[in-house]
């Protein structure tokens, strides 16, 4: 099968068919296909090791050495497990880092105002915490205006009270913006509070994809998100 | 008699824990002398001594001048010129050396760090020729380009040559993968991915193969201008030499020491200026 990623205007904002990865003959997926409808917020769970990452960097156009038919948005953005923002550049600059033209302030300044990191504008990354850090790292995907978001663990390394806030700045600015959303995590509570639909994989495919209609905000003691919670967590192979 | 066990475990008399009190550093530091007096301090001692033992006769003129003379030497050879023009010759060589061989490097270890074809071609050989001493050119330098200006700012090029590149070839090959990966993320190419990320990771490298290569370069001047120079301040060094003016040496030496101290002190302050983003540490 030849390799490479097409694209062209479709209905989806992912579509895959038939993906496979291999690692040294070991394939870590296996023939997987998988619709986003645009604006959907995706959750993706599975074991550690299982392949979220793999797939999302396929997603993400950083790695092509792939079987399989895979097409995404021309405007997506990445927010890693850790914020990767450039040391040697200031805040405002790692924002607006890769749009062409000359680095724009104002625009650096209003995605940070989004995320209520206007006072960190002219600072060097080093002085910004956790989640500071990782703030400026989704203002710099939002500035891009993409049509999917592709998020891998990005709350996982922050403390448990940073997390709950960064976890409803992500819902909020994925209402405002109506951007496509993947979002890899391990937290099922997580998944259930933010997406519209959770996967879970296993064995190299997408071997559980189930809605969550429960209206937003969710509420942790609906016995509705209760049920999915405990199914999920079957799912995973926690009992 | 009248507690009971669990009271006394969980509550040991005071005695029992051996505490410290923090006091702050910053209340501490200030209290203290001052860090240039401490630092003048033992020079200002080593200088008294060295001026004691010429005076008591101990060092005779012909071994060691006093510091006394020394600073009579320098101040007649300030008034004849001699001093000025042997110190902007021999700037003017090291600045020469520096940017020719700067320029050599930072083409070479741009070459060699960004493109596998470039490496093979450039780094093998360059490891190589990094073991041979540069000093041992000398000869094949004079050979090749005679007694004038040439072979001396070819040696002190070659020996800043190396250490530039290993530190920038190193600097460059040292870029954390997972930031290239961000900046593919953020769309930018491959010479933005230089611009942006590569080159600017490898920068505080580069900023220690720079402080390395003034050393040497000074190194390979002092050696370039003793063995074959009429000019500069070498010339003067070894000229003094022959009539045992110690005096003039030790000016000559001083001399060197502080164009030193200034070229170090134009790194850092280049180090202050660029790598301001560091989370450095400054110590204690
Ligand atoms: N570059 C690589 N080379 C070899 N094996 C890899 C590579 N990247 C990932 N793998 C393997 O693929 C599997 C899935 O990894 P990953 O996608 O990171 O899992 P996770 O679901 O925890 O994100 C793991 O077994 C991992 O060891
Ligand atoms: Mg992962």
């Amino acid at each position: 099968m030849a390799t490479g990623v097409q694209r062209e205007v479709t209905p989806k904002a992912v579509s895959v068919r038939g993906l496979t990865r291999r690692f040294d003959d070991r394939a870590v997926i296996e023939d997987l296909d998988l619709d986003i409808e645009p604006g959907q917020f995706v959750a993706l769970l599975g074991a550690s090791g299982c392949g979220k990452s793999t797939l999302l960097r396929i997603l993400a156009d950083l790695d092509r050495d792939v079987s399989g038919e895979v097409t995404v948005p021309r405007k997506r953005a990445v927010g890693f497990q850790a914020p990767r923002l450039m040391p040697w550049k200031k805040v405002w600059r790692n924002v607006v880092l890769g749009l062409p033209g000359k680095p724009n302030r104002e625009r650096a300044v209003a995605a940070l105002t989004e995320v209520g990191l206007v006072h960190r504008v002219d600072v060097w990354p080093k002085v910004l915490s956790g989640g500071e850090a990782q703030r400026a790292a989704l203002a710099r995907a939002l500035v891009r205006e993409p049509d999917l978001l592709l998020l891998d663990e990005p709350f996982s390394a922050l403390d448990a009270l940073t997390r709950i806030t960064a976890r409803g700045l992500v819902d909020e600015v994925w209402q405002r913006h109506g951007c496509a959303v993947l979002l890899v995590t391990h937290d099922v509570e997580e998944a259930l509070a933010l997406a519209d639909r959770v996967l879970v994989m296993q064995d190299g495919k997408i071997g559980y994809d189930a809605p969550v209609d429960l209206d937003r905000p969710r509420d942790v003691t609906d016995p509705e998100f209760q049920r999915l919670r405990a199914e999920l967590l079957a799912r995973l192979g926690v009992h | 008699m009248t507690t009971t066990p669990e009271r006394a475990r969980v509550q040991p008399p005071p005695s029992a824990v051996d505490t410290v009190t923090l006091t702050s550093e910053t209340a501490r530091k200030g209290d203290r002398l001052p860090r240039w007096v401490l630092k003048t301090i033992s020079p200002i001692v080593l200088i008294a001594l060295w001026q004691l033992l010429s005076s008591v006769g101990v060092l005779e003129d012909d071994t060691l001048a006093s510091p006394w003379t020394v600073v009579q030497t320098a101040a007649g050879m300030w008034a004849d010129g001699s001093l000025q023009s042997a110190v902007i010759t021999s700037v003017i060589r090291v600045l020469a050396g520096l940017g020719v061989g700067l320029v050599a490097a930072v083409v070479l270890a741009t070459l060699a760090g960004l493109f596998r074809r470039g490496e093979d071609i450039i780094d093998a050989p360059m490891q190589m020729l990094r073991t041979v001493p540069v000093i041992g050119l000398i000869p094949l330098l004079i050979i090749w380009f005679g007694i004038n200006e040439e072979p001396k700012i070819i040696l002190v090029g070659l020996a800043v040559t190396f250490p530039l590149y290993m530190n920038l070839y190193g600097g460059i090959r040292n870029v954390d993968a997972s930031l290239i990966e961000a900046a593919r993320t953020l769309g930018l190419g491959w010479f933005g991915q230089v611009r942006h990320v590569i080159l600017p990771s490898a920068m505080p490298q580069f900023l220690i193969g720079l402080r390395y290569a003034l050393g040497t370069a000074w190194l390979a001047l002092v050696f370039g201008e003793t063995i074959n120079a009429t000019s500069g301040i070498g010339y003067e060094m070894n000229k003094a030499r022959e009539f045992f003016a110690t005096d003039i040496i030790v000016v000559c030496l001083a001399l060197y020491a502080i164009l030193g101290l200034v070229a170090d002190m134009i790194v850092r302050g280049l180090e202050r200026g660029l790598l301001s983003w560091r989370p450095a540490f400054s110590g204690k």
